[in-house]
């Protein structure tokens, strides 16, 4: 028999826990849902726009009533299914009309209560909270009927609501206790600005009242303030604050100080019990928002399902006012303190302010006003605590202006629907819009799947980032450290981390320790499992050649008709008469259609048959080529041009000292392509500067330049440091290399690693400290020892994997 | 109708992987799950004929290697949002021999 699992509350939280369930358990629970609203789970966040008129309750429904029935779960909802007692002992719940429902576990997800302040006159009518669908309704029947409402609280959700009305055309008064609007997400400054911008809506405000009494015979028909001066109104709105809903929790006997206890895997005193939402507490806080709600969900469900890993550690949230024609956001710790330094940008006639709080050369604290697009790489620089050094120049103007630029600068709000977001399969802006709202997507994944957008080469990954949060406007789906995919609630640091500490040394042994939620993972985590093994232990992990790309388990790169190409390997670009005549007879033996010179200084054959690939691997090697590994994810070129062999200006033999880095690192995999270029002087005609290691000659020696990048989104080289002699140039390369391949994630490249974990952190490493560089740079050498040997020779003479290019069977 | 051809032997498909039979119109994916489930469908991918030969294969399901659309191999269908179908041939292993109908 299965075990009973019962939820109270069907809200945001405990749905979702649910729902995280049923994607890794999808079978081991009886469950029942009690809720007290009689719908189906819906989005709570949205109520304001739906307030404002621009959303349906339709649109906002989560799980819709069919949905339960779908996924056999057992919903009592609506009037008389509200739970007055947990009893703990037989393990039953009773609901106000008397349904028992029995439980092996049970979970308590009831949000949170609006908080109504006690004053004389509270209980009136005409005087309600923002929180559920029923106060919508309420609020839209008042303004058929009336034309004043008063909201009590400048937060937040008053201020949601207060537009919300007056989009009705209803005459809205905001009071508040304190002088800033919101100012717990808010400094006076863009406090300020806030209430400025409101007014010009046609918002009233009264700052620093203190509602003494709701007046009014019967109805509500005005408020009166601790100052004796008073208002009229027809409408009150409490929105000052929320408790959580936690009543029923202690009349059970669970311990509850402000909220419901729980510890980092969501259990309450009692063991039997969980508790998720805004109705616990934990490590002394309470949450009001849903990204720590939702990550509260995943561990719980990871719990539920007995698979006992992940905690939750609580979260720093951030928060952003659903008003259109208002941006701003705000996190952290915005306030500072006397160990706190700020950075603050203001032009109040533009309506422009950024504050950004800093401790230790961390970012700790955000708001912004007017133009919140950096929201979320702040958010996420805040998140991940990365030490800000390099970028401190930059940090205020925002990611759009750093190196990486890419498509930097747009702002989604201005863009029309038009605009074409993913080049690489034609999605525009509006496309991605009309599928999270149809569809209701919440995550990148999702937009991914659905509309392609970013599913590709990935460089409009942040724009699409940026789409999906100002649709949904709200941030919460932005998990601290991203799971490689949908197969493990990891991330990659953590896996490489496993990898290292407890030895494993194989796809499956990874999937079992770290508890794999599919069977054989999917192509994305085998992959990268697959790269990390080796990476960590050259000598004793096995490849596993159906865990790679078609490319590299061919050696040769897949076309859009399903031939193939050939490029060999050129050593700095050089080749000879012999090599050149190889090519061309094999060019002409089997009918090759186009020779190109590449981009990377050789020749490629293309468009060639998958079986006779080891056949003209067979005759280059005979010429004595080998592999180019144009395929794969893998050192690739060493672009070199003349230097000072030839060349008036070069300084040094450039060519030469391309060719021995060529031969120090060929056949080497890495987490991405990886691209070399030697240049003999600054006028850098091998293009040094957009390399993932590039080398500029100098009279005096020689320049490294680390994490440039063509392609994609063009990136120039950061500069590591300046070496004398040759021999240094090849130990900084090894030890870059090494530290690169153990520590990027895979599909990674230079660039981006560069700018995730800082140039300093490289220098510190690769540079200052030489007892590291020597520990990487033979770390490099050994597996280069395993690793350096031709591919295309091992197939095409040494037998090595022959089913990959024959047929199974031809039939005639 | 049935048309049942002995195509080989389960173990010159590795697993997780792909072998292919070639017919005189087009060409069929033989496939072995790490199960050892034998499934076979036309090579050609309801998106723009990629080879799903050479995808990868995970679950009962390979991705193509071109753009990636997931096919089912029991269905042949696209799976998640991306529409389309391919041809799948029954296929069954016995006594290690794996036969498929051409129907
Ligand atoms: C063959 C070549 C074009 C040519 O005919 O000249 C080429 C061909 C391909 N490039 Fe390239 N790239 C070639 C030089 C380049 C260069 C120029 C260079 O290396 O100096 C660049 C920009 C420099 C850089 O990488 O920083 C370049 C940036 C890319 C990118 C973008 C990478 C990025 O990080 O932004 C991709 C996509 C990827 O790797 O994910 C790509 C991917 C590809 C693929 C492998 C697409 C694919 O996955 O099928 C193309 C394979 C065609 C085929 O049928 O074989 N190719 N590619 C060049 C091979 C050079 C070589 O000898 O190995
Ligand atoms: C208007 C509005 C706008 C918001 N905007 C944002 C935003 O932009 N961003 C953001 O992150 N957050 C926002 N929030 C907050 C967010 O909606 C909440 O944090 C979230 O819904 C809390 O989820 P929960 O599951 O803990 O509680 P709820 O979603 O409240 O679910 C609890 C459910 O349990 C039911 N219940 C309670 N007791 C019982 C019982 N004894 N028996 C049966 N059922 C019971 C309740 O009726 C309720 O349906 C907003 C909230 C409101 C009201
Ligand atoms: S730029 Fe590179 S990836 Fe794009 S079509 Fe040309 S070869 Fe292919
Ligand atoms: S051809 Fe298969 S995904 Fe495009």
């Amino acid at each position: 028999m299965k075990e009973k699992l019962v939820m109270i509350g069907n809200g945001m939280a405990g749905m979702r826990t649910i729902e995280e369930l049923l994607k890794i358990a999808p079978d081991m629970y009886d469950i029942t849902v009690f809720g007290d609203e009689p719908y189906g789970n819906y989005n709570r966040i949205l109520l304001s726009p739906v307030l404002a008129g621009d959303k349906t309750i339709d649109e906002i429904m989560l799980n819709t009533m069919p949905w339960y029935e779908e996924n056999n779960i057992k919903l009592h909802a609506g009037d008389g299914k509200r739970i007055n007692e947990i009893n703990r002992i037989a393990r039953t719940v009773t609901s106000e009309d008397g349904t028992v429902e029995e439980y092996d576990r049970l979970l308590i997800a009831t949000g949170s209560k609006p908080f109504i302040i006690p004053v004389p006159g509270h209980d009136k009518e005409g005087v309600i909270a923002f929180r559920d669908i029923k106060d919508v309704d309420t609020m839209l029947d008042a303004t058929k009927n009336y034309k004043h409402a008063t909201i009590i609280g400048g937060g937040l959700l008053g201020l949601e609501a207060a537009n919300g009305m007056m989009q009705h055309g209803m005459k809205v008064t905001v009071v508040h206790l304190v002088d800033t609007l919101m100012e717990r997400q808010m400094d006076s400054v863009s406090g300020k600005m806030l209430k400025k911008s409101l007014e010009e809506k046609g918002m009233d405000f009264r700052m620093e009242a203190q509602t003494a009494e709701i007046t009014g015979n019967g109805r509500v028909d005005g408020i009166k303030f601790a100052d004796g001066s008073s208002i009229e109104t027809d409408l009150v709105v409490m929105a000052v604050g929320i408790r959580p809903n936690m009543e029923l929790a202690e009349k059970a006997g669970l311990h509850c100080e402000r909220g419901i206890v729980v510890n980092d895997t969501m259990q309450t005193y009692d063991p039997k019990i969980y508790s998720v939402g805004e109705c616990v507490q934990h490590r002394g806080d309470t949450y009001g928002l849903v990204a720590p709600l939702f990550e509260m969900a995943k561990v719980c469900a990871n719990h539920l399902a007995q698979m006992g890993i992940g905690l939750y550690e609580g979260s720093v949230t951030s928060t952003k006012l659903k008003v259109t024609g208002i941006d701003l956001f705000s996190a952290g710790d915005f306030i500072g303190d006397e160990d706190t330094e700020e950075m603050v940008m203001q032009d109040a006639n533009s309506g422009l302010y950024k504050k950004l709080v800093l401790k230790n050369n961390k970012l700790v604290g955000a708001v912004l006003y007017g133009d919140t697009k950096e929201g979320a790489w702040y958010f996420q620089l805040m998140r991940s605590g990365q030490d800000i050094s390099d970028l401190r120049d930059k940090l205020l103007f925002g990611e759009s202006h750093l190196g990486d630029s890419g498509h930097g600068g747009d702002h989604i709000l201005n863009m029309s629907d038009d605009t074409e977001v993913c080049g690489c399969n034609g999605v525009c802006k509006g496309d991605i819009v009309q599928a999270i709202t149809s569809e209701g997507l919440f995550t990148l994944d999702e937009v991914r799947a659905h509309t392609k957008a970013s599913a590709s080469c990935g460089s409009c990954t942040g724009l699409v980032e940026q789409i999906l949060e100002s649709t949904l406007g709200s941030d919460y789906e932005t998990p601290e450290a991203k799971p490689i995919c949908k197969c493990t609630d990891h991330s990659h640091e953590e896996v490489r981390e496993a990898i290292r500490t407890r030895k494993l040394t194989s796809i499956k042994d990874v999937r079992r320790s770290m508890n794999w939620k599919t069977e054989d993972g999917c192509p994305a985590c085998r992959m990268s499992l697959n790269y990390y093994v080796q990476s960590a232990w050259h000598n004793e992990a096995q490849d596993d050649p159906q865990s790679r790309f078609i490319n590299e388990r061919a050696h040769a790169n897949i076309q859009k008709d399903g031939k193939y190409s050939v490029i060999p390997r050129m050593w700095g670009g050089m080749t000879t008469p012999d090599e050149l005549r190889a090519i061309a007879n094999v060019a002409e033996k089997y009918e090759i259609k186009d020779v190109h010179l590449t981009g990377g200084q050789r020749i490629g054959l293309y468009g060639v048959e998958k079986e006779v690939l080891p056949e003209i691997w067979k005759d280059l090697n005979d010429a004595g080529m080998v592999s180019g590994h144009a395929y794969g994810k893998a050192m690739r070129t060493v672009k070199t041009c003349v230097g000072k062999q030839w060349c008036r200006f070069g300084t040094q033999d450039s060519t030469a000292l391309g060719i021995k880095l060529e031969e120090l690192t060929w056949a080497s995999w890495m987490p991405h392509k990886f691209k070399l270029a030697v240049s003999g002087c600054p006028r850098n005609c091998a293009e040094a500067t957009i390399k993932d290691f590039g080398v500029v000659c100098v009279d005096s020696g020689y320049e490294l330049h680390i994490g440039g990048n063509g392609g994609i989104k063009v990136r120039a080289t950061d500069l590591l440091c300046n070496v004398k002699t040759e021999e240094e140039v090849m130990e900084y390369c090894g030890a870059f290399i090494q530290y690169y391949r153990e520590d990027a994630h895979y599909l990674e490249r230079t660039a981006p690693w560069v700018e995730r974990i800082g140039l300093s952190k490289i220098i510190a490493t690769v540079v200052d400290d030489e007892v590291k560089r020597k520990h990487y740079n033979e770390r490099f050498l050994e597996a280069q020892e395993i690793s350096q040997v031709d591919p295309w020779k091992a197939r095409a003479t040494g037998g090595v994997a022959p089913h990959e290019f024959a047929s199974i069977k031809v039939v005639s | 109708m049935s048309n049942w051809l002995e195509i080989g032997q389960l173990k010159e498909i590795p697993q997780q992987g792909s072998r292919v039979v070639k017919t005189a119109d087009y060409n069929i994916a033989v496939f072995r799950t790490v199960n050892d489930e034998v499934f076979a469908v036309k090579d050609a991918c309801p998106h723009k004929q990629g080879q799903l030969s050479q995808g990868i294969v995970h679950g009962k399901k390979v991705t193509c290697p071109l753009h990636n659309w997931t096919i089912s191999l029991e269905s042949g269908e696209a799976l998640g949002p991306d529409e389309g179908c391919t041809n799948v041939f029954m296929a069954k292993v016995e006594d290690g021999l794996i036969s498929i109908d051409l129907g």
